[in-house]
Formats: structure tokens, sequence, C-alpha cells
């Protein structure tokens, strides 16, 4: 499997990544070699053996039920671009 | 042109009622003030982590046994990629494969009467997942305001199989499930504030033919849209079709206002939410003592309440139904029933469903909250059932006993005199003094005017300012006009 141009601008514009056209060949050329190395992983025999979702075979830790957290927002709001009344102001949206 | 049949599935978000966020420990208290409870974690500072909280994983473990699904002894959480500036992280945290819950069903009666049918509506599965915070489109010089306090709260979605036929179908089957998930005290399902929302995948399709092509109308919030959006969407549909042209698969809001859906994105726009196991989070293990454990803890359901209720108070599956709409009314019924005595059960029955519900509807007052106790309430029936006084005056004492004008019937009876006179010898000399003072009544009725008869009735009820029994006042009348 290998990806064309076309795929390649799509991902970008679902990434919000911006590239230059000579970037988006030498970008296909990176992903392409990514390919490549998942053949190699399919050729594994992995016949009956359950896939796993992590590296680690450990599950979950789980949290009580507890508020622990204070409201901090006037510290975080420090670092936003722009708010206004304990909001976030961000460039308009409408869907 | 064949007859049409409409197919619905619907997708639910229940918001579970936690204390704190999925994976963070912030509070999740509705209406705070806008970002006071997004922490760290929620507005996805770089190098927070999160960390799954119990009490959802229970709320969902309760939401399976209810409905007799599989409970997964391990799931995974992914992450659903798409940006929009209320999911600050830029990916929403929910479940792909291998969810929580899958399978299951919920049964309901649907139609009334002789029409009454039994529906069963097939849960394809059911999955954790994070809430994404709120956009303020209003105007803030020409920008959208964003509060993350709901960022990270709670869900359940919980979707069906393609099993639904009629608007109806969908909202009865919407109605259930919210009473189910209020039931087992998961969601608190207030749907104004969005804890309950609905959205319905409908297509069209003429008998016999195979699925059509489906529009997903999204975030109905209330039982009345539901209703109106997807019968709009079904006449929309098949006008389609039958003009020639198709249906074409999208997303679609529906207006209110307007009473129309309309489109919000085609398939062609369609998000690419590249879903992935995120790496953040290890699967989620479930053993079956925890399950057992949950399982201990569970009221009995709405279904099994229902049934027992009909079988061992002798009541209509319509009674049945209404009296375990909710929890809160049940208990109400049982303890009044406990007091009042089984053989009283239907009048108790009639009164919870009758004189208390109009009340408690018309002063916006929950049961729990009831002016009238269910001990008070079996006070009074039982005065009623043992011929202490008639039902009408039963409804003044229950008005008395709603202000807290006595502690309870007997002491209302007592002060206000209300006992029914059921001395015979004290209503037959009432009739006397009644006829004597209508001799053209007597006469009437003599010439087979049966409305007369009637009129004396009413004037032997007015004299014994309606505390006598009205069957025993006809009896003696007639005895004595005979």
């Amino acid at each position: 499997m290998s990806l064309n141009p076309d795929e390649v601008r799509r991902i970008t514009r679902l990434a919000r990544i911006e590239l230059s056209p000579a970037e988006v060949e030498q970008t296909m050329d990176q992903l392409n070699a990514v390919f490549g190395l998942i053949e190699q992983l399919k050729a594994a025999d992995t016949i009956g053996i359950q896939p796993m979702a992590h590296a680690v075979d450990v599950s979950q830790r789980l949290r009580e039920d507890r508020v622990t957290e204070t409201d901090r927002h006037i510290d975080f709001q420090k670092i936003a671009p722009d708010t206004e009344a304990g909001l976030y102001l961000v460039p308009k949206v409408i869907e | 042109m064949g007859h049409w049949e409409v197919v619905i599935g619907l997708e639910t978000h229940a918001q579970l009622k936690t204390q704190s966020k999925i994976f963070s420990g912030a509070a999740t208290t509705f209406g705070a003030a806008a970002n006071a409870q997004a922490c760290a974690v929620d507005i996805a500072l770089p190098g927070v982590l999160p960390v799954l909280n119990r009490a959802a994983v229970e709320c969902a473990i309760k939401f399976g046994l209810a409905v007799g699904a599989q409970i997964a002894p391990r799931s995974i959480f992914a992450r659903k990629n798409y940006f929009y500036p209320d999911l600050p992280k830029g990916y929403q945290i929910s479940q792909f494969e291998l969810p929580v819950v899958s399978g299951g069903s919920l049964s309901f009666q649907i139609g009334q009467g002789d029409n009454l049918t039994e529906k069963t509506v097939r849960l394809t599965r059911a999955h954790l997942e994070e809430d994404a915070g709120k956009s303020l489109h209003e105007d803030f010089h020409g920008k959208t305001g964003i509060d993350l306090n709901r960022a990270g709260t709670p869900l359940l979605e919980i979707v069906t199989e393609p099993d639904m036929r009629s608007a109806a179908e969908a909202v009865a089957y919407a109605k259930v499930l919210h009473a189910l998930v209020r039931w087992i005290d998961i969601c608190d399902g207030n749907m104004q504030e969005g804890s309950f929302r609905c959205d319905a995948n409908v297509s069209v399709r003429r008998l016999g033919e195979p699925l059509g092509t489906r529009a997903e109308i999204k975030n109905l919030n209330s039982f009345r849209f539901i209703e109106e959006a997807i019968n709009f969407e079904v006449r929309r549909q098949i006008e389609r079709i039958e003009d020639g042209g198709k249906v074409v698969q999208e997303t679609r809001l529906y207006d209110p206002d307007r009473k129309e859906t309309r489109s919000m994105r085609s398939k062609e726009d369609a998000q690419d939410y590249r879903y992935f196991p995120d790496p953040d989070l290890l699967p989620l293990a479930i053993s079956p003592t925890w399950i057992e454990t949950v399982a201990q803890s569970l009221p009995e359901l709405p279904a099994a309440m229902r049934a027992r209720f009909a079988q061992a108070y002798e009541l209509s599956a319509y009674d049945a139904t209404a009296l375990t709409a909710t929890r809160e009314t049940a208990r109400y019924f049982e303890e009044a029933v406990a007091a009042a005595g089984r053989a009283n059960a239907k009048l108790c029955a009639n009164w919870v469903m009758g004189e208390l519900a109009a009340r408690l509807n018309k002063e916006s007052i929950d049961i729990d909250a009831a002016p009238v106790s269910p001990a008070q309430l079996a006070g009074l029936i039982n005065r009623i059932a043992d011929n202490t006084i008639s039902n009408k005056i039963g409804r003044d004492v229950f008005d008395a006993l709603w202000i807290g004008e006595g502690k309870d019937a007997e002491s209302i009876i007592a002060a206000r005199g209300l006992q029914q006179i059921t001395d015979s010898s004290a209503i037959e000399a009432i009739i006397d003094a009644v006829l004597a003072a209508n001799p053209k009544s007597v006469e009437e009725f003599r010439a087979g005017k049966d409305k007369a008869f009637n009129a004396l009735i009413g004037q032997a009820m007015k004299a014994t300012k309606g505390k006598a029994n009205p069957q025993q006042v006809n009896d003696l009348l007639r005895k004595r006009l005979g």
C-alpha cells in the first residue's frame, strides 16, 4: 500500500497542517516508508494471538469519585490569547 | 406506490451522575461560573494525564445489568479526533472497539386499550465517553466564547439497533430509557440541562425492500422534539423518493421554531475521526466480583416491579405501569398500601394516581416532598374503606391534610364533624323532614317522574351536608315512598 499526493493533502487537512507542494512530496515519501515497515510487521505470524491495545499488559488504575480540583481559571487564563467574563475567546466558529 | 415502512435507531447520551469528571477531579455541578470547573486535564494543558473515575464505570455496569447486556471483562478507550474550539485536546476520549456494554434490550408497552402491544428494542452497545465544552456564539466582539466546565463530564452513549417503526415508538423507547436511567440512579434525566439527549437515525423503505439511506438528526433534547423531528423527516424522505429523488446520507439539525430538519453536513464532508486506542489509558478491566457487587446493589427494576404490582395488588397493567413510572411513586404507593392494608390496594392506587398526582402536578411538587405522607393518605383511605366518610368528603379531608390542618384524617374528621351518618333512624328522620317540606316532588314521583326522586335525594344529602351515605339514603327513601 502507498499514498498518493491527494491522500497526503487530505491528511494534512485533517491534521490542520499546512505543507508546501515540495513538502507534500517529501511527506508522502516518508509516510510510504512507514508502510514498508508495516508490511514487514504484517509478515509476522499472529494466528491465535489476541490483539493488544497497549504495549504493556496491565489494566487501568481507577480513581475514586472525589472532587480534588479547585477553581484556577484565573491562573490558566493568564496564558490565553483572549478572555472575557471567564470565557476563552476564539475566532468566530459557526457550523 | 407501495406502503412505506419507517426505520429508526436512536443514540442517546446520558450524563452520568458523578461528583467529579470522568478523567479528572474537577466538579460536574451544573450552572457554575464559566470555566470555574475546568481543571488542567479538562483544558488539556500539556503533560496532563487522564485517570478514569470508578463511579462512571460503575454506572455503566449498572446500566448493562439493568438491560440484560454483556459487561466486557476488558474494554478499551479510543481517541476520536476532530478540531473544534470546545474540544481542547483535539480529540474526544470515547470507546470504539470493545465498548464496556454490548447487547441487551428494553421492552415496553405501546398503544392503549385493545391496541396495547409489547415492543422490544435491541441495544447494540453502550460506551463511556467524555462530553465537550460549550461554545457561546453570542457576539463577543466578533469572537466565540468557550466555557469548558462541561468538558470531561462523563457520558454513557446508548445505541439501539434500527428496531423502531414510528416516531411514537421512538418516543416510547426514549421515555422508558429515561425512566430507567433515573430508576437505577445513574443520570438525573434533566433534559433542559442536556443531561439526556438523543440523536435519531431515520430512513424509509417500501415494505419488503432493503434498508433505505438514513439521515441522522442530532441533539434532540425533548420528547416532543424527537416526535416532531422524526415525523418531519419521514415526510421529507417519502416526498423526495416519490418525486423521483434520492435521500442522501447526511447529518441534519431540527429547528423547533420552524418544525423542520435541515442539513448540517453531507456524507462528503463527513468527519473522518481516525479512531485509535488512547495510549494514555490502559484497558479497563471489570472483574466478575465487581459485577456481582454492583448487581447486589441494584434496586428492583421497573419491569419486575410492574409485574409484581399487577399480581400482588391485583392491579391492571395500566395502574401497575403508572405506579412504577418512578421509584419515588412506587415507594409512596407501597408505603401507603403497607399502612392501609393490602385489601385497600386498589383504593390506594386510585388516590395516588388521582387526587395526589393531580395536586402534585398542579403545585409542581415531587412526590417524595408531598405534604401528605403515605401514612396520612392510608389513614384517610381506611376511613373511606370503613364508611366513616364518603369518597367525596375524603377529598375535603385530603385538602385539609395537604394544608396541614390536622396531623391525621382521624383528627380532621372529628374536628370538623365529618363522620358519615350511617344510623338509619337519623337518616329516616331527615328523610321525613325532606318529604314534609317537598310535597310537590313527592306528588310528581308518585305520578311516575323519576327526576323527582333524584331531587329528593339531593335535598336529603344537602340536609346532611353530604355526610350521609348516598346509597343508604337512596334505599331508605325508596322504602319510604314505596
